[in-house]
């Protein structure tokens, strides 16, 4: 059965560019304007725009909206005050990961979650289910788009003031109206530019118009890999703890949210597997679903551009988890040795 | 750069986007700029081994961009005598120039009669043509 593919607003701005379109959660989105590895060295070396404008919105509102959410999300609001964000998770029963999201923290009861767009649906109807008297929850993700400009010049290409890492404000970009955060999915700086869907267009414009180069979400990939930011499906979900994909550190053990005993025990006992990063020590290329000799799995791999070998990340045994230690990869048939390394995989000199 | 999109007129195709250059008894096989262009920049080429026997329309090695992997076919049955390490150690060299420095591997052919069976530039073009 044929489904439609949703389109973000600035849709006819990707095919006017050239740009290669694919299906992705629901969307018709970019995966490349001019080349993957010439899009992800902009990022590296200069700065890049990204539109994530299929990522979900919800509004969490209401004088029992700060409590809701530090009932639902791992990490501890408590830490962030108006005009600071959080990277944290929404949990199930079972202590596993239903989404990764960053909580804005707009006011004193008032919350932007920003989510995965395969998970909108899900995350809005698990938060909604679970409203309480006094909050409310509500899917603004129609009203938004959201560019993500990142790299080292972004903040200078876009004239913005430096801020700390994990903190917005209000500011235009060329008269329109955008709220600037300071996160990303790179390892880079930068910030994501959320702005009205009528802006989108305007708001794209000025920011090509400032050198910015147009990059695909075959880019965001291998940047968010070289640096071992997961991605939500292929290295973790609902089936996956905090613990074991080493997030412990999102998981405010000390309040009480959803799951938080199955997470505990995890800690306590210690994960049988963990996620780890890994570089290939021979030539090849790891991919999503290969085995690791000794019971693990890739879950997500590709080649690196900065570092031009294949790289992954995957599930191994607790006994393999430590930094140095050589793995198999089976690709497709044929046993490539890779080693686990430290995170981040890439990280630049000096 | 990648290059120009073009299809020599004086090699032999398959239609999974595979050419040959028939020299004599021996014929060197690559992919053509379609099928690069398709895949994006080539960042690995698992070859086969010298020595390996490849067989027409079967798999002989992989070619792998940052996204997707791809089998590539045979067009012609033979012996390899020998495989580009340029191409091993730079893999963009097939994006660069498909059917020169980008060719694949070098075989000797098992059933030269098998030629006759492969497409011409023009049949080749209209197989791009229906996809």
């Amino acid at each position: 059965m044929a489904q439609t593919l949703q389109q973000t607003p600035l849709h006819d701005r990707h095919v006017e560019l050239g740009a290669r379109m694919v299906p992705f959660a629901g969307w018709d989105m970019p995966v490349q304007y001019e080349g993957v590895i010439q899009e992800h060295r902009a990022v590296r070396t200069d700065a890049g725009v990204f539109d994530v404008s299929h990522m979900g919105e919800i509004e969490v509102e209401g004088p029992q909206a700060h409590p809701l959410l530090q009932s639902l999300l791992s990490n501890d609001l408590d830490k962030i005050r108006p005009g600071e964000a959080q990277y944290t998770l929404l949990t199930n029963e079972r202590g596993g990961i239903i989404d990764d999201v960053i909580a804005y923290r707009l006011g004193e009861c008032r919350y932007l979650i920003v989510v995965n767009a395969s998970n909108r649906e899900a995350d809005y109807r698990w938060m909604k289910e679970r409203e309480i008297r006094g909050s409310e929850v509500t899917d603004v993700s129609a009203e938004y788009a959201l560019l993500a400009v990142q790299g080292p010049r972004a903040i200078e290409r876009l004239a913005l003031q430096p801020a700390k890492a994990f903190t917005f404000a209000e500011d235009a970009i060329d008269g329109i109206e955008v709220m600037v955060n300071r996160t990303g999915y790179t390892g880079e700086d930068g910030c994501e530019l959320l702005c009205m869907s009528d802006d989108a267009v305007a708001l794209w414009d000025a920011v090509l118009a400032r050198g910015v180069v147009p990059c695909g979400l075959g880019a965001r990939d291998t940047l968010r890999l070289e640096v071992c930011y997961p991605l939500h499906g292929n290295d973790i979900g609902p089936d996956t703890d905090p613990i074991s994909a080493a997030l412990g550190w999102t998981c405010a053990l000390d309040k009480e949210f959803t799951g938080v005993e199955v997470i505990r025990g995890v800690k306590d006992e210690g994960p049988e597997r963990k996620l780890v990063p890994f570089v290939m020590d021979e030539r090849a290329i790891p991919r999503q679903g290969m085995a690791i000799e000794g019971g693990g799995e890739v879950t997500s791999g590709s080649h690196s551009p900065m570092l031009d070998v294949g790289i992954g990340m995957g599930y191994v045994p607790g006994a393999q988890a430590a930094a140095d230690t050589k793995l198999a990869v089976d690709v497709r048939g044929k046993t490539r040795t890779a080693r686990v390394v430290k995170r981040p995989i890439y990280k630049r000199e000096g | 750069m990648a290059a120009v999109e073009s299809y020599p007129d004086d090699l032999k195709y398959h239609e999974e986007h595979d050419w040959a250059r028939i020299e004599g008894d021996e014929a060197v096989l690559g992919v053509t700029w379609f099928a690069a262009d398709a895949l994006g920049e080539l960042v690995h080429f698992e070859p086969p081994e010298p020595g390996a026997t490849v067989t027409k329309d079967a798999s002989y090695g992989e070619v792998e961009s940052v996204k997707a992997v791809s089998d590539v076919i045979a067009p012609l049955s033979g012996e390899v005598l020998e495989v580009n390490q340029k191409v091993v150690d730079a893999p963009e060299t097939v994006n660069e120039d498909p059917y020169g420095e980008g060719w694949l591997i070098r075989i000797r052919m098992t059933n030269a009669s098998e030629a006759d069976a492969l497409l011409d530039v023009g049949a080749y073009k209209n197989v791009l043509a229906s996809q």
